[in-house]
């Protein structure tokens, strides 16, 4: 009879807590009237908010492994995993009108909304291929399933179908490279996978699992030529799920890099920076060169998204701390613009009317000048224009590429970039240089105007204050 | 004597093969899906030889994790599929082309 343990499981409260939260909102929106369907909303906006609670409360200074060293507690998991909760709250409360005014304000998005969450927290404190492969899953079943939400739409069925397939090949293709990085050696928990891999040449086998696992991640972060599935789902995909897709999951996607490349692999730092300078130039280039040629502001959005990526790889792909807080930077940066932009897609929409195309944007300021600044802040952020705060997002990441003797790379960053300003400008010129053509005012429920005009303003103020939230993630990456 | 290598070029054949018909396919997303369990099976050959001949038993442990996931994922899969023929009424691959630009 061997001793048996209690393991310990504190370091996983948060994640043990939401889990249960779900099972309970799943039940109880079973006995939901659809009139009543406002309960599962608020249960579920509680459960992420008792859930950022637990862990704020379970906080520790230094990293905790917790069963069997599958599972890993630290400084990076810990603000990801609240940015998480964060923007899904958020989300939620921007999706609310939007679900209703379409008839598909279902329990299903909330509790698949919360998998995903679960997924994405057990995705960054993933400390072995089983738990990177087990939250990866989590989290894409549940984006699969609530791209099709919208069961009538053709657009939406189409967008989830080549999601899921896309998807699918993506997972593959990082199992494929997981399966060899384990035979290469000879174990799936990151940490040894880091020590058999040492700093010795790499041989055939390794590098071509290297290729997968980066193929894999590329994938699902969106980098061209991995970006095909990104632009149809955004636009096909009903406008509340585009938001939650774009936001809290790239914080996911972006730990799920560190964790792989960074503490699985770093020691084959100078074979896979290569690569992602390709990824990076690639996504900037092509993602800032084709936004423009797009009419549809979900689309035009969505090469954003892809021209986004380019410049988080470039903080990763130095491959020293201060290039991972930087990049960190610049994804909580991004969520917080992206969760605006689409939320002012969100908040311009109304029953039976999408407002997708830039035309719809034309006017916004003799509508209502106060949304159409919120909507111009956040463009000139997402634009890098100074001071918002896009703009001490690019120049970290710049700066850290320049740091480690890449100018070029820079150069290229900063020529995308201002391509990439057109399309954010023309907004703003059809915001306040055309005349309307539908002069109908705004209608949306005093919450979420409350929290986009809060939203836009935190792109202000953390434009004109980034110190703090730039320590937050040097801090992060440190401990 | 069957060795590690061979086993291996299975695996990789079999990857190819599910790839080969992602990408070549043009007909029925049904097969789509085929392929992609094809794939996962691949991934599953590789990880018990690796499993077999490390002598190590998480590889297979793995390899159950990864069945089950494909199970669910087949699951999504179909649903999506269901969806998609009641609004289209067709599952052929080259309909799927309202969304580009």
């Amino acid at each position: 009879m061997t001793n048996f343990q209690l393991a310990n499981v504190t370091p996983a409260a948060p994640e043990i807590f939401l889990l249960g939260a779900i099972c309970l909102v799943l039940v109880i929106d079973l006995f939901v009237a659809d009139k009543n369907r406002i309960i599962t909303y608020f249960l579920a906006q509680l459960s992420l908010l008792m859930t950022l609670v637990i862990t704020l409360f379970t906080i520790s200074n230094d990293t905790q492994l917790a069963f069997s060293n599958l599972f890993v507690r630290d400084g990076m998991a810990d603000v990801l995993k609240i940015a998480i909760y964060l923007a899904t709250f958020v989300v939620f409360l921007y999706a609310k009108d939007y679900l209703r005014d379409r008839d598909i304000f279902k329990g299903e998005f909330y509790t698949l909304g919360l998998f995903g969450v679960l997924g994405m927290m057990i995705l960054i404190s993933a400390h072995h291929l089983l738990t990177i492969y087990l939250g990866l899953e989590l989290l894409s079943l549940s984006m699969y399933a609530m791209v099709a939400l919208q069961r009538d739409s053709r657009s939406s069925s189409e967008a989830a179908m080549k999601y899921f397939v896309l998807g699918a090949i993506a997972s593959g293709m990082l199992l494929y490279g997981m399966s060899i990085i384990y035979g290469v050696t000879g174990s799936l928990e990151l940490a040894n996978v880091a020590s058999k891999i040492g700093n010795q040449v790499p041989g055939v086998l390794l590098s071509f699992g290297l290729v997968f696992m980066i193929v894999g991640i590329a994938f699902k972060l969106g980098a061209v030529p991995f970006h095909m599935w990104l632009p149809d789902v955004y636009q096909g995909a009903p406008t509340a799920v585009t938001l939650y897709i774009s936001s809290a999951p790239k914080l996911a996607a972006f730990a799920m890099m560190i964790r792989l490349l960074v503490d699985g692999m770093m020691g084959l730092h100078e074979h896979w920076q290569g690569i992602l300078v390709i990824l990076a130039v690639l996504s900037m280039g092509l993602g800032n060169l084709l936004a423009i040629a797009q009419g549809n502001i979900k689309r035009m959005l969505a090469y954003s998204a892809i021209s986004h990526v380019g410049f988080l790889l470039l903080g990763v792909l130095t491959g020293t701390d201060e290039g991972f807080a930087t990049s960190m930077f610049y994804t909580l940066a991004y969520v917080l613009m992206s969760l605006g932009g689409f939320g002012m897609v969100i908040m311009l929409s109304r029953r039976g009317f999408e407002a997708e195309n830039l035309d719809d944007y034309k006017g916004l300021n003799e509508r209502s000048p106060w949304y159409a600044f919120m909507m111009l802040i956040l463009m000139f952020s997402m634009a890098g224009v100074p001071p918002f705060l896009g703009f001490w997002a690019k120049l970290a990441v710049l700066e850290q590429v320049i740091n480690n003797g890449m100018l070029w790379l820079a150069i290229v960053g900063v020529i995308s970039s201002i391509i990439g300003a057109f399309y954010y400008l023309r907004i703003i010129k059809l915001m306040y240089f055309d005349k309307a053509e539908d002069t109908s005012p705004l209608s949306s429920s005093p919450d979420m105007q409350v929290m986009i005009s809060f939203n836009s303003l935190a792109v202000l103020g953390l434009g004109l204050f980034p110190g703090g939230l730039m320590a937050l993630c040097i801090n992060a990456i440190a401990g | 004597m069957i060795a590690l290598s061979d086993v291996l070029i299975l695996g990789a054949i079999l990857f190819s093969l599910s790839v080969a018909g992602i990408f070549l396919n043009r007909k029925n997303v049904i097969i789509l899906l085929m392929a992609i369990e094809l794939m996962l099976l691949a991934v599953n050959m590789n990880f018990i030889a690796f499993a077999y001949f490390l002598d190590d038993i998480a590889g297979q442990i793995f390899v159950f994790f990864i069945l089950t996931v494909a199970a669910a994922e087949a699951a999504i899969g179909l649903a999506i599929l269901v969806v998609l023929f009641r609004n289209r009424h067709s599952i052929d691959v080259e309909d799927l082309d309202s969304l580009k630009g």
